[in-house]
């Protein structure tokens, strides 16, 4: 099941479960099936520095926002998998690049880790980078920004 | 006794060889026609196969980051060069399956191509983007074409063919490009430049009669051909808006033209962002069909003799291979032969298909009439299988 994030009346981040990704940016008629508790009211400016970015991609990343629970040891294996392997065809087993871009900590230094992951989720239009929404949730996206971003891990010995 | 002089004297003597064999090594005097080699992309290794006995002969260690590694030999069949992702070049002698030379050559390389005489073999790189040009017998670089399509900047290289008159042609694909840089003087390149050929070419193939050149385009619906034996030549677009303008599907990975799928009249080309193969007359080049499949095509390969064309897939479908009868258009059959299906080689006259399965870490011969497994072999995984019978093919 999708997790989608969209900002709520008090301009809070959260996710909510069961909304379609089409729903982003639009006014909700009613909030209170959200789950989300609600929050000291926050100034608008504050709200979108802290919400921002991920309101508009769909991910919450923020430590002060709730998260998806990260992804498993034996998912993240397979993810680590994954990304060598899959993500390795367009960005190299080594992650140094191909046709798409150096995915190594050091050319991701500058690299905000909302987008990153939204990336990841939900492609970049007018790119060959595709969205990967079909095959990893919002957290899995979450997670393989924030290995990118800290060095990704080698591989594991047992899934070669 | 040292292996190096026992392989000098490998002619001369079969007491030697012997000799040479118990303590050394050696492989026996042999023929190259049934031999290849296989990337186990993980481990930088590539193994030596032969395709008569359906076994793994040897594997070759230190090749580098073999990543998107591909391979081109040498006309005799003895030397297979290998392009690995981190820009290395790697000459490997298949008799003595030791490395025979290695030069770094790029800081990101795609791949390569021979010219036909056998004298040149050319890298197509990523970084610094353009092409470079080394001589076959000592790997000394001959010429270097930076792909500059304006001032200071290098656009990506794909879709590098060799054409007959060491001419090459290749696919810029940062600069919407063809270039075809002619290589008969190799202290003086001459490039002819086509712009304009449409968005984003992300690989190319050149027909087996060495006439067109047809780029894939993922910047949008269609294919750019050039007709190499027009005196100027010019680019045509083939099969635009073959998408029909419906929102494409997601490319987890891009479909690779390189191994044309001609079959008689037809070509069959992967469709980008539809689980489709496009199926073309290459008299008119106009559409004749589009046949559905199991998921985003990566590879369509005609067998030798055109009768079948075999398309494996993108994650998440490559578990898959499909079958494709050229005489009806039809699929007959839909095989799994592991998980992860990243390339297929067929015997130099069709008989039998290898197909690499990465995340089985296994190889599989399949008999391609009765698509029976004839052997399976296990290597740490594996990618990219390539036989010596493309060295006699153009646009391998």
């Amino acid at each position: 099941m999708p997790l989608t994030h969209i900002k709520d009346m008090q301009n809070h981040c959260g996710e909510h479960r069961r909304m379609p990704v089409a729903i982003r940016g639009r006014q909700l008629p009613n909030m209170v099936n959200l789950h989300f508790p609600p929050r000291r009211p926050i100034s608008l400016a504050s709200a979108l520095r802290r919400c921002g970015a991920l309101l508009s991609l769909g991910l919450a990343v923020a430590g002060a926002h709730a998260q998806p629970a990260a992804p498993d040891a034996a998912r993240q294996r397979e993810l680590v998998r994954m990304v060598r392997q899959d993500c390795g065809s367009c960005h190299g087993l080594y992650l140094t690049g191909g046709l798409g871009p150096a995915l190594t900590r050091e050319a991701l230094a500058e690299k905000p880790l909302d987008s990153m992951a939204a990336t990841i989720y939900g492609g970049r239009p007018g790119t060959p980078m595709a969205p990967w929404k079909a095959m990893l949730s919002e957290a899995d996206a979450l997670w393989i920004a924030q290995q990118l971003m800290a060095g990704f891990p080698e591989p594991h010995k047992d899934s070669r | 006794m040292k292996r190096r002089d026992c392989l000098a004297l490998l002619g001369a003597s079969s007491l030697l060889l012997a000799g040479c064999a118990s303590t050394g090594n050696v492989p026996p005097l042999a023929g190259t026609g049934d031999l290849g080699v296989v990337v186990a992309r993980s481990t930088g290794t590539l193994a030596i196969v032969n395709t008569s006995q359906r076994t793994l002969l040897a594997e070759v260690k230190g090749l580098g980051d073999l990543s998107h590694a591909s391979v081109v030999f040498s006309r005799d069949g003895r030397h297979a060069f290998v392009f690995g992702r981190d820009g290395a070049l790697t000459k490997v002698d298949l008799l003595t399956q030791r490395i025979a030379g290695r030069v770094m050559q790029a800081g990101n390389s795609i791949g390569g191509a021979i010219s036909a005489d056998g004298s040149l073999v050319v890298a197509q790189n990523y970084t610094p983007g353009g092409i470079k040009a080394f001589n076959t017998a000592t790997l000394e670089l001959v010429a270097d074409i930076p792909a500059e399509y304006e001032p200071g900047k290098l656009s990506r290289v794909v879709g590098l063919v060799d054409l007959p008159g060491r001419r090459f042609a290749y696919s810029l694909f940062d600069a919407n490009a063809i270039w075809i840089t002619d290589l008969s003087d190799p202290t003086r390149p001459v490039t002819t430049k086509l712009p304009n050929i449409g968005r984003q070419p992300y690989d190319a193939l050149v027909t087996p009669n060495g006439r067109h050149y047809i780029a894939g385009l993922f910047g949008e619906d269609g294919l750019a051909m050039v007709d190499l034996w027009e005196e100027k030549p010019q680019v045509r677009r083939i099969l635009a808006g073959y998408g029909r303008g419906q929102e494409p599907l997601p490319v987890y990975k891009m479909p690779h033209l390189r191994g044309w799928a001609v079959a008689g009249r037809r070509a069959y080309l992967p469709a980008i962002g539809r689980h489709e193969v496009l199926v073309v007359d290459t008299d008119t080049w106009q559409e004749v069909g589009r046949i559905p499949v199991a998921g985003q095509p990566v590879f369509v390969m005609a067998r030798p003799d055109g009768r079948q064309v075999w398309v494996n897939f993108s994650v998440p479908d490559y578990h898959r291979v499909q079958v494709i009868d050229t005489t009806t258009q039809k699929i007959v059959r839909t095989l799994e032969p592991g998980k992860a299906v990243l390339h297929m080689e067929f015997t130099p006259r069709g008989e039998s298909v290898w197909i690499s399965s990465r995340d089985d870490h296994r190889i599989s011969v399949i008999d391609t009439q009765s698509f029976a497994t004839q052997a399976t072999m296990t290597l740490d995984s594996p990618s990219g299988i390539f036989f010596t019978s493309r060295a006699a093919r153009v646009g391998f």
